[in-house]
């Protein structure tokens, strides 16, 4: 076993993981961040994308199931749970793919939210061929590519309008609790068997 | 799909991590974008993985005299951002925009790659066309393998076990291109419109990167004129042995050798010739 110290979305997490623990099971089946989802399972496509900090400390986007949970050690990484900001707004880009029916079956969104905040990250004015460039590891496979390329437009014109850059601020604690907007039920009336709990 | 167990460590300084390099059962683990994905197909299966993740002195693009020399641990990310790349090594620029997709190029290394020495790979072609340098450290010491040495066959390189891969390094180059069904590297220098001396490397026609030295051979003195580089490029897959799989026949990968051999050297000489 390693001893790693991450934080993930604002939360510092110290755990002992098998070296051979991916980065997407330890973020999923250990601290409960199932927002991050698997997709194909073979690093094509993207669904397991999260931001993760470089060696300078720039957060970029990666593949969570291409990373080894060993390698995050001592980095930041913000998950779709931590997206959100402390005052329960979405994210313009969350906002734009919800305006913008930017999903069909859902299950490419977490990553190609990702995608689409580190895209925006580094090009706050990107062409709709840099959008589909950007996006190019990151597989919706309902095809529903015209009003993801739509809601990245909408998000990236309303980031400018705002004045603001894409990154995320700075990660709440109560991301993924009782305050974030999709939260539902108080969390004392959530029954237990729907509390994603570590696969033993 | 779980990698199987393995031991981890991630040493501190190159010569901590010759020492594990050792044994020959150890495996270096630069970004991890090829051996993550083999690790959990167990294709792969090495007792120990020697992260590199902490040796801040591999990472990073210098000017050495008239060279470039890159980090072998410098992501294709930070290549992509790097003003000297795009200054003196344009090719390499324009092979790695085209290398995986914006999350491999963040943790993707150059040194992974070329080690990796994976015959579709982009940059072992692109290191050979532009005629690098590998450079090598072992318990012995240091030394220079030249790429055209450097790959040995099917993702085998020149490299013995405890040796590891610390940089490339780059003659000061004024190039064009690269692709991965097959890809083709070109470089060209022209000569009051004559071609003075041609180099064209073939990715993904040989378990190694190769030179297409019938073309080299056509060319070189030759009128940079379509009317020499056409029957010349007919002649790009002499002497190579593309595979023959699902992605492409090898009829078809001979083809592409020769059309893009075409374009390689044609958009060479239209744009990227430094004729000074």
């Amino acid at each position: 076993m390693a001893r790693i110290s991450i934080t993930v979305d604002g939360v510092r997490y110290d755990d002992d993981v098998e070296p051979r623990t991916l980065l997407v099971y330890h973020l999923r089946e250990q601290l409960g961040k199932v927002g991050t989802v698997v997709g194909c399972d073979t690093s094509n496509c993207g669904a397991c994308t999260v931001l993760m900090s470089d060696p300078d400390g720039r957060l970029v986007g990666v593949k969570s199931c291409a990373v080894l949970a060993v390698q995050a050690d001592g980095r930041q990484v913000v998950t779709i749970e931590g997206l959100a900001g402390p005052d329960n707004t979405l994210h313009p880009v969350q906002k734009a793919f919800h305006e913008r029916h930017a999903l069909q079956c859902g299950f490419c969104t977490p990553g190609m939210i990702m995608a689409a905040v580190d895209l925006l990250t580094d090009n706050p004015d990107p062409s709709d061929a840099q959008i589909r460039e950007g996006l190019e590891g990151n597989l919706c496979r309902c095809t529903g590519y015209q009003n993801i390329v739509r809601a990245v437009r909408d998000a990236a014109r309303d980031l400018r309008e705002a004045g603001r850059s894409a990154a995320p601020a700075a990660p709440t604690p109560l991301a993924g609790e009782d305050e974030t907007p999709d939260s539902g039920l108080p969390r004392e009336q959530v029954p237990d068997e729907v509390i994603p709990q570590p696969v033993p | 799909m779980i990698p199987a167990a393995v031991e981890y460590t991630r040493p501190s300084t190159v010569d901590a991590a010759i020492e594990v390099l050792a044994d020959e059962d150890a495996k270096v683990l630069a970004g991890g974008q090829s051996l993550i994905p083999l690790l959990r197909l167990r294709l792969s299966a090495p007792t120990v993985l020697v992260d590199l993740g902490a040796l801040a002195d591999l990472r990073g693009v210098r000017q050495d005299g008239d060279d470039l020399v890159i980090g072998a641990m410098t992501t294709y990310d930070a290549i992509l951002r790097d003003p000297l790349v795009g200054r003196y090594a344009p090719l390499l620029a324009a092979a790695t925009q085209t290398v995986g997709d914006r999350q491999v190029r963040h943790l993707g290394t150059i040194g992974g790659s070329l080690a990796h020495a994976d015959p579709a790979g982009d940059l072992p072609a692109v290191s050979l066309a532009l005629d690098a340098t590998m450079e090598v450290t072992g318990a012995s010491g240091t030394r220079s393998v030249p790429a055209t040495e450097f790959f040995v066959d099917y993702l085998t390189t020149a490299l013995a076990p405890g040796e590891l891969l610390t940089a490339v390094r780059v003659p000061n180059n004024r190039v064009a291109q690269g692709w991965a069904l097959v890809g083709v590297a070109a470089l060209c220098r022209r000569d009051n419109g004559n071609i003075a001396d041609i180099r064209v490397a073939l990715a993904n026609m040989a378990p190694t990167p190769v030179r297409a030295t019938a073309v080299e051979t056509a060319l070189t003195g030759a009128q940079a004129h379509h009317t020499a580089i056409i029957p010349a490029c007919d002649r790009a897959a002499e002497g190579t042995s593309p595979a023959d799989d699902l992605s492409a026949s090898a009829g078809y990968r001979r083809h592409l050798a020769c059309v893009l051999t075409k374009r390689a050297i044609t958009g060479c000489i239209a744009g990227y010739v430094d004729e000074t």
